[in-house]
């Protein structure tokens, strides 16, 4: 491999964690700051991904079909959490587990109803429609580069909004105690119904942008949630940072695994995550 | 004397006439009740078809397929009343085993019709392969089915995973292609083509330089994109399906490769996506057994009984489920719709000759089709055929003994 090759492959790695990371910033949040196991999560994207392919058929443009799909997942988020989730919060995590695996069936037979079997197309806007070429016969799409920084935005968004802000305190208190932080006289009833929807609309957002690039198509959300839950994992439980580099730190290793050590490239994330795990069991930026 | 010899003519006539009549019984009355049961009783087809996740557009139109070619001959089999058993596989491996026996012994079927997933192929073979019952299968091209596990009860009505791609190394070598590359999904059916290519090219002189390799069912492509740039092959060869072979089309085309390095694959590359890929599929050429713009009497009867029917444009599975129906039809008109006499059912199915909206086909001795591999090619939204690549190209069926 030739500098110019490594360096386009360091691109790829740091490009794919980005996406990683937009894709699990909704799970970061329902699950890594929440506390709620959300196996549902794929099927929140896949929501999002078919919201932008049939929204952007109506419209004709896929901006305006995230503008519209957006309320929709939130309000779609806001439901689902006070008619079921709410119930939930003082269970076992076995209820929630049951809870969201019931609702990947739902969710994937409504889009059945609702949607039809078929692969689907999104086109990516026309106005980050080109290439940029790197080599004599290698372009990179600017659409993956337009994605790479909306992830960031949003990765610094989220830290800012759980570590810097009074908001942020309220949901990390509520998540370690929601007596105590109910009885100082916050709302946390609404703050976790406000928080979760936006954990819904994060996946499902990450669904749209990704549509022109991943097609959209039945089961897409089951092959994103075990990485998901993995980026989580080795991130650690709470930290928004620590998501982020488990992210880029899985891209990079996908991407050189693939190309260096083929045999084993199915394998490597879950090495990588073992070895997280036995050095350190709540993750990189876990609280022990 | 006489007045004795009467009575011992009549006792002796009167012991042959109940030995007659025992005899009768024995064979006579059985025999009637056993064809009264052949005319009456219903042939029992047990469906294993996915009607819930990713392959349940393909399970619906297979079994279109096959209803079709059932009703095309008064909705019966040898004259005799069809009943069908339907049960969903789910395209879940696991389940396969418990899935096949609610049909042959809850239900038990006569014949079992399934499936499209290979791993679930796989374990019908298990629970077939012992209960002896017989088998068509509509899609699964595992190459063991009608390899190592082979059995005088199993057929395809299909393909086999390496005659997918097989006739592509003669494609390549006519273009002038010296080397290529391979990707493709690390299971069972990406490697079974490969092998299938591989052979193939490797036949022809060309030479297979890299086998690339992405995790199922993974989609992101990009770090091995960019080493095909750094490779620079002669051409490209690729086996994904459903939203993979989408995504994979588009971003070959994103990464600017499109154009610069031919693009080849199996024909399930570039079948049901291109309404999602817009132009990012054109020009790619692959092979199968099927292709658009066949233009012959059969296929054009066939694909507007289909359209009228289910007012829907046929597949290459629903032409699958249709030429399942068809062989079964074969099998039991021989037989008189005598289900029992599996022997002459099996006999006269290893015999058809299928006349297929894909052109006529026939049974390999493991019981996969003997067929012709189309050269087709992107134009449009449709994969038009330009030619056939390889004439009655068999399946070597490596480890059949049966």
């Amino acid at each position: 491999m030739d500098l110019a090759f490594f360096l386009i492959q360091l691109l790829n790695g740091l490009q794919y964690g980005l996406l990683l990371f937009l894709v699990a910033s909704g799970l970061t949040l329902i699950f890594g700051i929440m506390g709620i196991i959300n196996l549902a999560h794929g099927s929140f994207y896949m929501v999002g991904a078919y919201l932008a392919w049939s929204l952007s058929s109506l419209t004709g443009s896929l901006s305006a079909a995230i503008a519209l799909a957006i309320p929709l997942t939130v309000v779609l988020g806001m439901g689902l959490e006070r008619l079921l989730f709410r119930h939930l919060y003082q269970r076992d995590h076995l209820y929630q587990v049951l809870l969201t695996y019931g609702l990947i069936l739902v969710f994937e037979e409504l889009r059945s109803l609702i949607w039809g079997d078929d692969v689907h197309g999104v086109a990516v806007p026309e106005l980050l429609n080109y290439s940029i070429p790197l080599t004599e016969n290698l372009s990179y799409p600017v659409y993956r580069l337009a994605i790479s920084t909306v992830c960031l935005l949003l990765a610094f968004g989220l830290y800012f909004l759980i570590q810097r802000t009074r908001l942020g305190m309220m949901i990390r208190a509520g998540a370690s105690n929601r007596e105590m932080v109910q009885s100082l006289g916050i709302d946390i009833k609404l703050i976790y119904t406000l928080v979760f929807a936006l954990g819904i609309a994060l996946a499902a957002f990450a669904g749209m942008i990704n549509a022109p690039l991943s097609s959209v198509f039945p089961n897409m959300g089951g092959g994103v949630l075990i990485i998901c839950f993995v980026v989580v994992v080795i991130g650690g439980i709470g930290s928004v940072k620590g998501a982020l580099i488990a992210s880029l730190a899985i891209g990079l290793a996908e991407t050189f695994g693939q190309v260096l050590v083929p045999e084993i490239s199915g394998m490597i994330v879950y090495v990588l995550m073992a070895i997280v795990l036995v050095w350190r069991p709540q993750g990189l930026f876990g609280r022990a | 004397m006489d007045k004795e010899q009467n009575a011992s003519c009549d006792r002796r006539g009167f012991l042959r006439g109940s030995s007659a009549i025992a005899g009768a019984t024995a064979a006579g009355v059985l025999l009637p009740t056993h064809f009264a049961f052949g005319q009456q009783a219903k042939i029992k087809v047990g469906l294993m078809l996915p009607s819930t996740g990713t392959f349940a557009a393909l399970g619906a139109a297979i079994t279109n397929g096959f209803k079709l070619a059932i009703d095309e001959r008064g909705g019966k089999l040898g004259g005799r009343e069809i009943e069908y058993f339907l049960v969903d596989d789910e395209s879940n491996p696991a389940k396969a085993p418990e899935n096949t026996n609610k049909l042959v012994q809850r239900d038990k079927v006569d014949v079992v019709i399934g499936t499209v997933h290979s791993g679930v192929v796989m374990g019908m073979a298990k629970v077939l392969k012992d209960s002896g019952t017989l088998w068509i299968n509509p899609n699964g091209g595992a190459g063991a089915m009608t390899g190592p596990l082979c059995a005088p009860n199993f057929f395809r009505s299909s393909f086999s995973n390496w005659q997918t791609t097989h006739a592509l190394g003669k494609v390549l070598k006519a273009k002038g292609h010296k080397n290529a590359v391979f990707i493709t999904w690390k299971y069972a059916a990406g490697e079974e083509m490969l092998e299938g290519f591989k052979e193939g090219f490797e036949k022809e002189g060309g030479k297979l330089t890299h086998e690339l390799f992405v995790p199922f069912p993974q989609v992101e492509f990009q770090a091995l994109l960019t080493e095909i740039a750094s490779i620079k092959p002669d051409a490209v060869v690729a086996f994904f399906a459903g939203g993979g072979a989408a995504k994979f089309l588009k971003d070959y085309q994103a990464a600017g490769l499109k154009g610069k390095i031919p693009l080849y694959g199996a024909g399930f590359l570039t079948d049901g996506v291109l309404e999602a890929v817009g132009d990012a599929a054109e020009g790619v050429e692959t092979t199968l057994h099927y292709a658009d713009g066949l233009n012959t009497k059969k296929d054009n009867a066939f694909r507007l009984a289909y359209a009228k029917t289910y007012k829907l444009q046929p597949d290459v599975y629903a032409v699958q489920g249709y030429d399942a129906g068809q062989l079964l039809v074969a099998g039991l008109e021989a037989v008189k719709g005598d289900i029992g006499n599996k022997v002459g059912v099996i006999k006269a199915m290893e015999a058809a000759k299928i006349d297929s909206p894909r052109g006529q086909w026939t049974l390999s001795k493991a019981h996969n089709p003997v067929q012709d591999m189309y050269l087709r090619k992107v134009v449009g939204k449709e994969n038009k055929v330009q030619g056939v690549a390889w004439k009655a190209l068999a399946d070597p069926a490596r480890g059949c003994k049966a």
